[in-house]
């Protein structure tokens, strides 16, 4: 179980949670589960998100392990130039 | 990923030296092939026919008499690129823009397109095509934009990121939203709270190549593109998509480029070239004006931001809020939620709230441009940040020291920071003799920091071993600033051989892997690290194969200083192999040796920059002319220091460019007024003062030598530096975006006016 924060847009599309505890060992169930058990969710997992291991932000490695007690930020999936 | 690319400290041979980049002599004697200097047999010339209202409904187009034109061989319009996005909101705003299906939403919006013989027949051509429209009213103006009267450019927007879904449609896109803890008991913490407002007009990156490219697509369904961008994998993917290709059947070569900075990660002209090469049976060439790079690709957006920092007089700040707006364009992006994300990220923060408004507006299409939409964000926080610590009589410099980021503070965008590199580059800043060296007379100093993400993403490199032991390593991501030698000093340190013996291509989308885009400073970043993992693929082949030589088991083959060598007593007669002694024998031990890497390059780490700028003004004339500039920026590794400086230098020219002169100019008609280099003015050399740089290496801890991409951060704190400069300078705060002499003698005015 792996406790994951959510910012502000994504919060509201969660039903207004900012944080959730999720069962998942990996970025790829994470997203599974998330879709599963918040669809509103889905929209935001399409488009893609990026997700903070411990201040680390992955974008697209399903397979990272997510830590047990880890801080796991998720956060918009971000442009550059 | 069967690869580690966690950082392991080592002692570089070739990695930090500067050896000459191999494409420069190529470019320093016009031999370089760019864009428009690709040429194909029979090949047509492309060109756009481009509306003159910045909103307006197109009720018809009759190209006949184009068609009729001797000369002319194809003429198309948006019926020629039907609508294969599938309900795919991003690529059906990609494709409008490449050309205007039912409305014109900006000047220079493209409404038709021609393929004929030479320009004087396209030309001729395109005056032919005869476009009515129905002229509505328009906005350029971010805040009017935002207004409930403004007019609207899509009756079908409503404001994503609130809840409830408003019922009425506006310009306001998206909101988002970043912070944590209680700002408004923050602010009451606080001894003192300054609030402001600023504005920053939009530039454009300013990219010396225009956008150009030669299309070819035959009979059998197949094409070729030649294109000058960031990032030939994704412009084969969206092309391929809109023009209903299959993505391997379009061949896509990357040619040099004069610049991108964002700007060339977008397709603007290529479907267009590509669906007139289709209808025309021969291949286009498209070369945009630079009129036309100006009306129809890239500008930054223009921001209207509001600020608010409360400090208490120990120097701590206690609350920080802002409220950002930034202009998309006809469509909508992540602008304003990027500047949300950065403004605050320098500092550690109790209570911190941004807000993110996407505004539409009847201008091109907004475009990254270098750590999009940072830099507008961290001037108007910078600001802020200078005029608090005088405010309570602090030395700027010490009062962000003090409320600096450090590795376990919650960052303003949410996650918690490991070791970052804010603190060290103040430090440095501080210790740096620009910062006491002597003013002169309507001279001031300003500091400002800035912060960058910087990313990764899908990386695919093959290095491939000659049968004379020299180097080919081919590479997907596209070179905007030498990143070809810096990855060929990568290639020979991982091997252990000298620099001149490896040679780095940019390979095209039918020979490698999918590469992602040339972005987020992630060119020697990401494909360094595949660079290390396939070279140590290579060298396992090349271990194998010196076993297979001397017949002794693979374990008692090691690798080092660039040989096999045969460890153990029992080998002490065998002689160490070279790369060319092992490929010299391939054929007789396995045959072609290679190594390949495919891989996600993420943990790219953010990246910080202190930037201290001197600045003259002349209280006359409103000019001012940067006297001094240094660059204080963390680089993780330099891989090759000159092309580090480079990126430093570059980021902070354009910035000085962005701050004190640089801006769209629109007339009441919605028009832009100032579509070139002569009335859009970008700084040239002398207006430069030589630009010091101090690079920092903390290792990123996600590199296997410590890299950090290095391409965009510096252009984050300029605007701040130089208006809090500007406004030392002139004892007035400067609020607005560029500091031209108009505004700054403006200021100066409204200052004595009391």
């Amino acid at each position: 179980m792996v406790e994951v924060r959510l910012w502000s847009s994504l919060s509201a599309a969660a039903g207004g949670k900012t944080t959730l505890d999720i069962q998942a060992k990996d970025i790829r169930e994470l997203f599974r589960t998330l879709a599963e058990q918040y669809p509103g969710l889905e929209p935001f997992i399409a488009q893609g998100i990026a997700v903070s291991i411990d201040g680390v932000i992955y974008r697209d490695t399903w397979s990272k392990e997510l830590p047990e007690g880890a801080e796991i930020f998720l956060l918009p999936r971000i442009a550059g130039g | 990923m069967n690869f580690d690319p966690g950082y392991a400290a080592r002692t570089f041979k070739s990695v930090g030296t500067r050896p000459v980049r191999p494409d420069g002599v190529d470019k320093v004697t016009g031999r370089a092939r760019y864009g428009a200097d690709f040429n194909m047999a029979g090949q047509l010339v492309g060109s756009i026919l481009r509306s003159p209202h910045a909103h307006a409904r197109i009720t018809h187009i009759d190209t006949s008499q184009a068609e009729k034109l001797p000369g002319v061989k194809a003429v198309i319009t948006a019926a020629d690129l039907p609508d294969l996005t599938g309900g795919n909101s991003d690529m059906y705003d990609i494709l409008d823009n490449c050309m205007a299906r039912t409305k014109a939403l900006y000047d220079g919006h493209a409404v038709a397109a021609v393929a004929a013989i030479d320009a004087p027949t396209a030309a001729e051509a395109l005056d032919l095509i005869e476009v009515t429209y129905e002229v509505l009213p328009h906005v350029t103006d971010v805040d009017e934009a935002m207004k409930a009267s403004a007019p609207l450019l899509h009756e079908t927007t409503f404001t994503g990121g609130v809840d409830p879904k408003p019922t009425h449609p506006s310009n306001i896109a998206n909101r988002s939203q970043f912070g944590h803890g209680d700002v408004e008991a923050g602010f009451r913490d606080a001894d003192v709270v300054i609030e402001r407002a600023f504005k920053t007009e939009q530039t454009h990156q300013g990219y010396i190549e225009p956008h150009a490219c030669v299309a070819s697509v035959k009979t059998d369904g197949t094409g070729e593109l030649w294109v000058c961008t960031q990032g030939h994998f994704v412009f084969r993917q969206q092309c391929a998509a809109l023009l209903g290709m299959e993505v391997s059947k379009l061949r896509v070569t990357s040619s040099e480029i004069g610049g991108g900075f964002g700007g060339k990660t977008h397709i603007w002209a290529e479907p267009v070239a590509l669906a007139l090469s289709r209808k025309a049976g021969r291949p286009v060439k498209l070369v945009m004006s630079r009129e036309e790079v100006f009306r129809a690709s890239g500008p930054t957006s223009a921001t209207s931001i509001d600020v608010r920092i409360g400090a208490r007089k120990d120097g701590t700040i206690t609350a920080a809020s802002a409220t950002l707006r930034y202009s998309c364009g006809p469509y909508t992006g992540p602008w304003a939620m990027l500047g949300a994300m950065t403004a605050f990220a320098c500092y550690d923060l109790k209570n911190v709230k941004s807000v993110g408004y996407e505004v539409l507006v009847n201008r091109p299409k907004t475009a990254a441009y270098r750590a999009p939409s940072a830099p507008m964000a961290a001037f108007a926080v910078e600001s802020v940040i200078d005029e608090l610590a005088l405010k309570i009589g602090m030395d700027p410099l010490d009062f962000r020291i003090r409320n600096a980021a450090k590795e376990g503070t919650q960052s303003s965008y949410g996650p918690v920071y490991g070791p970052i590199g804010i603190g060290p580059t103040l430090e440095a800043a501080r210790n740096h003799p620009h910062m006491t060296a002597p003013l002169g007379r309507n001279q001031g100093r300003g500091l400002a920091c800035g912060f960058w993400f910087n990313f990764g993403g899908q990386t695919c490199t093959d290095l491939n071993i000659g049968l004379d032991g020299t180097v080919t390593l081919a590479v997907g991501t596209v070179d905007v600033g030498g990143s070809r030698a810096s990855l060929a000093l990568v290639a020979a340190e991982e091997l252990g051989i000298p620099y001149a013996q490896v040679q780095a291509v940019v390979a095209d989308t039918a020979t490698l892997g999918y590469n992602d885009m040339t972005d987020g400073s992630r060119g020697t970043f990401s494909t360094s690290m595949a660079t290390i993992s396939a070279a140590r693929n290579a060298i396992a082949v090349m271990r194998q194969r010196a076993a297979r030589m001397w017949d002794i088991p693979l374990d008692d083959v090691v690798w080092e200083d660039g040989h096999a060598k045969a460890k153990g007593e029992q080998h002490g007669n065998l002689s160490p192999l070279s790369v060319k002694d092992i490929a010299t024998a391939a054929a007789k031990t396995g045959g072609p040796i290679a190594g390949h890497s495919e891989l996600v390059a993420d943990g790219a780490g953010v990246s910080f920059a202190t930037h201290i700028c001197d600045v003259e003004v002349d209280p006359e004339t409103g000019a001012t002319r940067v006297v001094r500039y240094t660059v204080v920026q963390d680089a993780g590794k330099a891989v090759h220091p000159t092309y580090v400086e480079g990126q430093y230098q570059g980021g902070a020219a354009q910035g000085i460019g962005w701050a004190l002169n640089e801006e769209y100019v629109y007339g009441a008609d919605g028009r832009l007024q100032n579509a070139g280099f002569l009335d859009y003015r970008v700084p040239v050399c002398s207006d430069l003062p030589m630009i010091d740089t101090q690079i920092l290496e903390i290792p990123n801890p996600n590199h296997p030598y410590g890299v950090r991409g290095v391409g965009e951060t510096s252009i984050v704190p300029p605007l701040g530096a130089i208006a809090n400069a500007v406004s030392n300078a002139v004892g007035v705060r400067m609020t607005h975006i560029p500091m031209s002499p108009p505004r700054i003698l403006a200021a100066l005015e409204a200052e004595q006016a009391g």
